[in-house]
Formats: C-alpha cells, sequence, structure tokens
C-alpha cells in the first residue's frame, strides 16, 4: 500500500509539472504556433497505445507456454490500457488536426493505424466475451492477440510509408533525426516518462484488481463445494 | 513436410467433397455477392462509377462475401462433432493446410464470379487485364489466409458467425488497403510494376500471417 502511494505521489508532481512545463515552459514551434503544444500529450499517448500492445503480445506469449493466469491478466490489462490510450491519442490528433488540415478527421494514414488499432483492441474484448471458459477464454484470446501484433507493424509502420501522409514526421522517421529545439525536447521526454510511469503504475491497479477477482472466485467456488 | 502437405491435400479433398454435397458456403458467398452487386447496379442505372469506388466496391464485396462463408469450414466440424476424428487422425497443421486450400478454392471460385458481374452490371472497364487479375489473385491469397485463422479461433470460441467480420477485418486491413490501391491502379490502366509495392507488402503480410498461424493453430485447435 505504501508503495502505492509513493507511485501515485510521484505521478501526481511529476505529470504536472510537465502539463505546466507543456504550456509555459516550452517555446512554440515556428510554423504551426500554439497547436505544436498537442505534441506533449499527443505522441506519448500514441506511444503508450503501441507499448501496451506490444505489452499484451509478449505476455499473451508467456500466457501459451506456461498457461499461469498472471500472464492472462497482464495481457487483458494492458489491452484496456491501449484501448484508452489510443481514443485519447486519437482525440488529441482529431483536435491538432481540426486546427491545422481543417478537419478533424480525413483518413490520413496516421489516423487510420491508431483507428484500427482501437478496432483490434474492441475485437479482442469482444472476442473475450463470447467465451465462457476462463482458460479457453485466455487461450484464445492470446492467439488472437499474437496475430493482431504480427499484423500491427503493417499498418503502423508500412502502409503509413507507403502511401502519402500529412502526418508530421513521426519520431522512428526516415532521417532518424528529432527535429526539435532543447526546452521542447526536455518537456517532450518527461512527458515521454511520465506518461509511461503512468501505464505501468495503472497496469499495476488493474492487474491487482484482476487478482482479486480471481481470488474471490476461487474462495466462492471452495465454499461451495465445502457445502 | 511433404506428408503434411499430402495429409493436407486429403483434408482439402473432403471438404471440397462435403461442400458439393451441401454447398453451403458456395451459395453463401455466391448469392452474397450477386445480391451486392445486383443491389449496386440497380441503384446506380446508368451511371457509370470512378475507378477509386469501383476497386473498393470489388474489395468490400470479396470481404464481406468471405466473412459470410469462410468460417464455415471450421464452424461444420464444431456443429457435427466431427472435430474431435479430425484431431485423432490428422497433425494440427494438416487440417490448416487442407482448410487454407480450400478457402483460397472457394474464394478464387468467387472472383471468377464477380469479376464477370463487375464487367457486366456496372460497367467496369479493366486497363490492364494482367495487373488486375495479379492484383485479385495475390489479395484472395491474402484474404484467405487471414480469414482461415481467424475462423479457426471463431469456431471454437462458440460465438460461430457472429463475431467473424469483426475480429477479421481490423487484421485484414492491411490487405485491403493495399488490395484496393492496386486495384484502382490496374482498373486505371497502369502497368504490373506500378502494382509492384501493393504486390509485395500482399505477399509479405500472406507469409508472416501463414507462418504465425502453423505456429499458434496447435494451441487454437487443442480442446
Amino acid at each position: 500500500m505504501r508503495n502505492g502511494m509513493w507511485w501515485k505521489s510521484f505521478l501526481a508532481v511529476w505529470m504536472s509539472v510537465v502539463i505546466w512545463a507543456a504550456f509555459y515552459y516550452a517555446p512554440r514551434a515556428k510554423a504551426l504556433g500554439e497547436t505544436t503544444r498537442v505534441l506533449f500529450f499527443h505522441v506519448p499517448c500514441a506511444w503508450v497505445a503501441t507499448l501496451s500492445f506490444i505489452v499484451a503480445a509478449i505476455a499473451s506469449i508467456l500466457y501459451l507456454r506456461n498457461a499461469r493466469p498472471q500472464y492472462d491478466w497482464v495481457a487483458y490489462a494492458s489491452s484496456h490500457l491501449g484501448l484508452l490510450f489510443t481514443v485519447l491519442a486519437s482525440v488529441t490528433g482529431a483536435v491538432w488536426a481540426n486546427e491545422i488540415w481543417g478537419d478533424p478527421w480525413n483518413w490520413d494514414p496516421r489516423q487510420t493505424s491508431i483507428f484500427f488499432l482501437m478496432l483490434i483492441y474492441a475485437a479482442y474484448f469482444a472476442l473475450r466475451s463470447g467465451i465462457e471458459d476462463p482458460a479457453k477464454q485466455a487461450r484464445l484470446a492470446a492467439v488472437y492477440a499474437i496475430i493482431a501484433g504480427v499484423a500491427m507493424p503493417f499498418f503502423m509502420f508500412i502502409v503509413p510509408r507507403i502511401y502519402e501522409s500529412l502526418h508530421p514526421d513521426p519520431l522512428i522517421n526516415e532521417s532518424g533525426k528529432v527535429k526539435m529545439n532543447g526546452k521542447m525536447l526536455q518537456v517532450f521526454l518527461s512527458s515521454m516518462f511520465g506518461f509511461t510511469v503512468l501505464y505501468f503504475w495503472m497496469l499495476r491497479q488493474k492487474i491487482a484488481l484482476l487478482r482479486g477477482e480471481f481470488m474471490l472466485m476461487k474462495k466462492l467456488i471452495q465454499e461451495g463445494e465445502a457445502r | 513436410m511433404l506428408s503434411l502437405l499430402s495429409k493436407g491435400l486429403v483434408v482439402f479433398r473432403k471438404d471440397l467433397r462435403l461442400e458439393f454435397r451441401s454447398l453451403y458456403a458456395l451459395n453463401a458467398i455466391g448469392l452474397f455477392a450477386v445480391t451486392t452487386i445486383t443491389a449496386v447496379s440497380f441503384s446506380l442505372g446508368p451511371v457509370r462509377l470512378e475507378p477509386n469506388i469501383l476497386a473498393a466496391l470489388f474489395w468490400v464485396v470479396i470481404f464481406f462475401s468471405a466473412m459470410s462463408g469462410l468460417a464455415h469450414v471450421f464452424i461444420r466440424e464444431e456443429e457435427q462433432d466431427t472435430g474431435d476424428m479430425l484431431r485423432l487422425v490428422f497433425p494440427p497443421n494438416a487440417v490448416l493446410v487442407g482448410k487454407w486450400l480450400f478457402n483460397i478454392v472457394l474464394l478464387g471460385g468467387l472472383c471468377l464470379l464477380i469479376i464477370p458481374l463487375f464487367v457486366i452490371m456496372l460497367g467496369a472497364e479493366v486497363g490492364n487485364w494482367p495487373a488486375m487479375l495479379a492484383m485479385t489473385a495475390s489479395g484472395v491469397f491474402a484474404m484467405a489466409t487471414v480469414s482461415t485463422v481467424i475462423a479457426a479461433i471463431i469456431a471454437l470460441s462458440g460465438s460461430r458467425g457472429a463475431l467473424f467480420a469483426v475480429m477479421t477485418f481490423p487484421v485484414a486491413l492491411p490487405v485491403l488497403m493495399t488490395a484496393i490501391h492496386g486495384t484502382r491502379v490496374a482498373l486505371e490502366g497502369g502497368q504490373l510494376a506500378d502494382c509492384g509495392n501493393d504486390l509485395k507488402v500482399l505477399f509479405s503480410f500472406t507469409i508472416v500471417i501463414m507462418t504465425v498461424g502453423f505456429l499458434l493453430f496447435e494451441t487454437i485447435w487443442r480442446k
């Protein structure tokens, strides 16, 4: 519990500083003006969405190797957070696109890829809800998460590079350079770090909740059998 | 490897024979395609569609036709309780090979029906036939691969057909996007080389999904 408080307090301070710095400390970018400030929230959200997807895929592989329910909890919890952060990344992206492109949604390859990441998460939950047996649910969901994980690089990295996109260069770009000045980079990296810690804290909370549910179910079943 | 293929061919022949007895999947996907194209043609009248809309429509018809029939190959085994026999007699990957070949043939056959319908009923003018056929063949190949692997999950999940389209769509999206792009180029008269990137994406995607399918199928197929 004390450990949990530490995480929470650290995040509260760190994220508050990041939010303040994004608006007051970081300078405006030359061409895009005030709208660039969304970058400090949009990119970390997209990063966390991708990270949770990778964590879910790895946990799924581990689950298929030795069927421990803990791995399934990680995959399930991480997918939940992934869905949340894809929504946040889409919304922050749409706010920016509305200002710069004049339209919140225009099926730019980047928007398409985040949208379909969202659909994959939704399909994952739909599959889980359709299976009652917990072991089978975990096994088939793990398989789906791996297949989706394999398909993901195609629309995160390959498709947006084949078709023209108006999206500013992503972090992993062709020239391999980060085009930001010093202060912007400081805020940006702090925000990336803050969001990553936030993700792991939320994951921890969610897993604790799933473990609680699992223990409760186990206890109820044992009591039922004893009667 | 050879025995896997020959056993796979046995499963394929079994499925083909069963299909010709009932014609369930053939009717489902064939009639779905005809109904959709007729509905569009009827509502358009003499209006001719642009290549980009035709290409999108072409793949939407193929995708949803596939969704109405391709899962049947696995669902039938579960509904008729023949899956356990198949589990005993054949190694899992031979079953996957058999079902995969069956779905490729089914979807390929569907395209032989759809392409003439597009030309006759929607007045589609194909600018470059070799490119069009290459795009269709590689798209069908990729689509059949993705849907076969997802169909196995669906059949065993107990939710049957209800979730099939929902689950296949996000995974098959790279196929749809590249196939629509390449088909548009072919309809507009572009050369085969202009579709090169699309063909590469489709080919590599098929290989990747099939490899994962072979690695994971045993886990799905186990009861």
